[in-house]
């Protein structure tokens, strides 16, 4: 029997979009208030779940066509490539640095490396939760 | 006076939470647990959005749409094992 999830995957389609939104949101905001790598990257893995729910694992693997065991090791490589580039200016290891940028859009701007250190914290948790969830999924 | 307002809303909270719980334990299907359940998610964004008044503090905000998100997706993914039996579909034209 085919059922008619037509009222789900409509809803899906707007709240998975504020979700990842709202994510990205947590992820940036990190520095300064409540939030970060971690709990950012377990929100886009929500929104991921839902469209999951709302379709199938093929209909979200041909959506999103991502190895998310690939999408682990990216994110340690650059959690580690940061970590690793305070040798190239003699500075102890895991030293974040700073600085003031002019953008044209943007206007004066703070880039800290510790976002890119979260940034691979952040890859890593989306990477774990969907390879658990879609390896328990997949199984018959 | 307004704290005493806050405060006396948090109990009123608190009762129908306790009214919520009533209904997971006694409940006689499993549609009623999982309404009560989702009730009970924002019964605690109520006890959030009020205690992060009480406290003074904005930062509990991002914590209220959290619990609204993961009680929706909760709620969602149970009612389709109701449903369907399983939760992820392999293929769902099949």
């Amino acid at each position: 029997m085919k059922t008619n999830d037509l009222i789900l995957q409509t809803v899906t389609k707007v709240a998975a979009f504020v979700i990842i939104l709202f994510s990205i949101s947590i992820f940036l905001g990190g520095h300064y208030s409540p939030g970060g790598g971690f709990v950012g990257g377990l929100m886009t893995s929500c929104a991921v779940v839902l469209l999951l729910l709302a379709y199938d694992l093929k209909t979200v693997a041909g959506l999103l066509p991502i190895d998310y065991k690939i999408m682990i090791a990216c994110g340690l490589l650059i959690s580690v490539s940061t970590v690793a580039g305070s040798w190239l200016f003699d500075a102890p290891l895991m030293t974040h640095a700073f600085s003031d940028f002019n953008f044209p859009v943007l206007g004066k701007t703070t880039l800290h490396t510790a976002v890119l250190f979260d940034l691979g914290v952040y890859l890593v948790v989306i990477g774990v939760t969907m390879t658990i969830i879609q390896t328990i999924g997949e199984s018959e | 006076m307004f704290e005493m307002i806050v405060r006396i809303s948090l109990l009123c909270i608190s009762l129908s939470m306790f009214g919520l719980i009533y209904r997971v334990i006694k409940g006689p299907s499993t549609a009623d647990r999982v309404i009560a359940l989702d009730a009970m998610g924002i019964n605690l964004v109520a006890i959030v959005a009020l205690i992060s008044i009480l406290l003074d503090t904005s930062a509990f905000l991002e914590v209220i749409l959290l619990v609204g998100i993961l009680a929706f997706i909760g709620t969602v993914a149970f009612s389709k094992f109701i449903e369907k039996g399983e939760i992820i579909e392999h293929d769902r034209n099949r």
